[in-house]
């Protein structure tokens, strides 16, 4: 098991390398001008302050030796410095990080929760009107866009309901604990703030909603379809023919069963949860990194943009990582030399 | 002493082509410490019986009547509850297939440990576990206690279905329905799980429902023998009497295919035409399209099961006493059929 983790870590290594390579160019294939996009007009009519841009940034370097000078930063774990915030892009990720992956985290764990609970219930009312509703909500989560759904239930429940609050992290009176992990729920239940948490609380609960809505669409059907793959196997007609109840034989045999694709299904679902984030901190002015990469993005910030996509990719691997960990837990077939 | 009493039972499956009637009017008796061999082919309503008398045929769409007496009382009429208290306990079933029969995320031992937990109220999971260790050697698995941590996959199909046994008889087993358990096993495996089978049927008196379309099978392990044919039985006698003296045109033709190591024949005799359309059963005698001996009674009439003066039980008109042929028991016509499959 060791060696199999020691032999992925360094597959990532080489992961990230491919990564910040093909970034790299593809940030540079886009026809555009950083400097159009950072300089204004007046600056840019004057030649000296372009070319003082230019070797500001390294932009008067030909791509290869750009490309040298960023690897040679970015072994030494320095990202380079963004353009438009002018602050070390390492030290930028480290402050926006905090927010997205708590969204994320609240988003996964809503879309488990719900999704598992649903596909257990359409599954076993198969066809009955619960069933029918729970599959019309999950074909509907995932193929409804999320930033027409966040602005939808932005509108709902912040407007015309009024039960959440409005975009943002916490309610402007209230001030984030200084230091800490970044982690507002963690932060503010250490510091045993209670109603700072409630407050982060109902402000997390409609992003991340949205944002989960997908995955739980994603794991609603999977888990459906499983289950009732499984209920017509062999060993459970044999746990029936042991006298077991047949909620006994659900849960005992059945779920546990019916969850080892889900696995992945939820692992595919984090990833998509990723890609979401954009459009949704956008949307709820989450101060994550989906902000801050669409920021980046619409000024051709080559060292940001570089950053946020090998954090990504960073994450994408660690969580295969833990999916393929977790099944070698959960199923005993699996395991890893 | 009578164990199970099946009377007039009749399953039907109601689907969007028609109603299937699966099994059609079945009745037989088991005493107690007796093997019944039910045979036939696929689709001849042996397994769909046997999942009857567990009542693990739990779709809305099946329509069973008549009455299944196990010890004085009858199954059909048990509420889900009280049935759940007889199935693994004092009735138990094999499966056909040990590599998909067991959960593979579970442990050997916990699987056998699970009927304990369910029918013995109040043991203790360290005795369940004893129990468990011990029935894992009774059903002669090598080194039983670190067996009992293992998960199906690590175990060949033999062994797997060792493990369905010992779930079997892990309460106080009184009937065991074993449908078709050696089909998916080596001959020489087959061999070994057989014996086991009848060597724990000895040792606890109980009784067994032996499903297979295996006569040999039938052979080593059943006293008494029924062959079921489109659900019905068209023969039903002791197992030495059938293989002396089979009545049935079917049950001779099944014999027939048998290979034999004494005889040279270059090719087996097969029962030509297969099982019918469950939908379009043939008129009259639904054995008559492939029976080499049909007349125009057999393609017009149902023929009814015909007692005999020796207890065994045929559904073929030869048979029929108004026709009496002069031997008391078989027409002549059917004389001459038997001479010419049979010649002395």
């Amino acid at each position: 098991m060791l060696r199999f983790i020691g032999r992925r870590l360094i597959f990532l290594l080489f992961l990230l390398f491919g990564v910040a390579l093909f970034v790299f160019i593809l940030s540079h294939l886009v026809p555009s001008d950083p400097v159009a996009a950072n300089l204004s007009q007046s600056a840019m009519n004057n030649p000296e302050i372009v070319a003082a841009f230019k070797e500001k940034w390294g932009l008067d370097k030909s791509l290869f030796s750009q490309f040298i000078l960023y690897f040679q930063h970015l072994l030494t774990g320095d990202l380079g410095t963004s353009i438009r915030t002018g602050r070390p892009v390492m030290e930028d990720l480290m402050q926006f990080f905090p927010a997205t992956l708590e969204l994320s985290i609240v988003a996964m764990v809503i879309a488990l929760v719900l999704g598992i609970l649903f596909g257990v219930i359409s599954a076993i009312f198969r066809n009955k009107p619960v069933d029918h509703i729970i599959r019309t909500l999950s074909i509907s989560g995932v193929s409804v866009p999320s930033f027409w759904f966040a602005l939808i239930m932005l509108n709902i429940f912040s407007s015309v309901i009024g039960i959440t609050p409005g975009p943002g992290r916490i309610d402007a009176r209230s001030t984030t604990p200084e230091g800490g992990t970044g982690l507002l729920l963690l932060d503010s239940l250490l510091n045993g703030d209670f109603q700072l948490l409630g407050d982060v609380a109902m402000h997390l609960i409609l992003p991340a909603t949205v944002l989960g809505f997908f995955t739980m669409g994603l794991i609603a059907r999977q888990t459906r379809s499983n289950l009732l793959e499984v209920m017509s196997m062999d060993y459970i007609r044999t746990a029936r023919s042991k006298g077991l109840k047949e909620s006994g034989i659900i849960v005992g045999h059945a779920i546990s069963n019916s969850l080892i694709p889900v696995i992945t299904v939820a692992g595919i679902g984090f990833c998509n949860l990723l890609g979401g984030m954009v459009l949704v901190e956008n949307i709820f002015a989450w101060p994550g990194i989906g902000q801050y990469a669409y920021l980046s993005a619409v000024s051709l910030d080559f060292p940001a943009i570089c950053g946020v996509s090998l954090l990504i990719a960073f994450i994408y691997v660690v969580i295969n990582l833990l999916i393929d960990i977790l099944y070698g837990i959960i199923d005993p077939r699996v395991r890893y030399r | 002493m009578t164990l199970l009493k099946v009377e007039d039972l009749t399953i039907q499956f109601k689907s969007r082509q028609g109603v299937v009637k699966a099994v059609d009017n079945l009745s037989f008796e088991l005493a107690k410490g007796i093997s019944l061999g039910i045979v036939g082919e696929s689709g001849s309503g042996k397994s769909v019986t046997s999942l009857a008398i567990m009542r693990l045929l739990q779709n809305a769409n099946t329509e069973i009547t008549g009455k299944i007496d196990f010890e004085g009382v009858d199954l059909l009429k048990l509420s889900p509850d009280e049935m759940r208290k007889i199935r693994g306990n004092s009735v138990s079933m094999i499966f056909q297939e040990p590599m998909t029969s067991l959960n593979p995320l579970h442990t050997c031992g916990k699987q056998i440990m699970e009927p304990i937990l369910i029918h013995q109220k109040g043991i203790s999971k360290q005795e369940a576990k004893k129990r468990a260790i011990e029935l894992l050697r009774l059903v002669g698995i090598p080194s039983p206690e670190q067996r009992f941590h293992e998960y199906p996959h690590q175990m060949s199909g033999g062994m797997r279905q060792r493990i369905m046994i010992a779930i079997a008889l892990a309460c106080d087993t009184k009937l065991l329905i074993a449908d078709e358990p050696t089909t998916a096993l080596d001959v020489t495996i087959q061999a070994q799980i057989l014996d086991l089978m009848s060597k724990l049927k000895k040792q606890r008196d109980m009784s067994i429902i032996m499903i297979t379309h295996d006569l040999g099978v039938v052979k080593e392990m059943c006293e008494n023998v029924v062959v079921m044919y489109t659900g019905q039985i068209v023969e039903k006698s002791p197992t030495d009497l059938v293989f002396k003296d089979p009545l049935h045109p079917y049950t001779k033709g099944l014999l027939n295919a048998i290979p034999k190591i004494s005889s040279k024949v270059e090719r087996l005799e097969a029962i030509p035409g297969t099982v019918p359309d469950a939908l379009r059963m043939p008129t009259g005698c639904s054995f008559h399209p492939r029976c080499k001996y049909a007349t125009e009674r057999c393609k017009a009439e149902k023929p009814p099961l015909y007692k005999r003066e020796d207890g065994r039980e045929v559904r073929c008109f030869i048979y029929d006493a108004g026709e009496k042929g002069d031997d008391g028991n078989v027409t002549n016509e059917y004389k001459e059929y038997s001479n010419s499959i049979n010649p002395k």
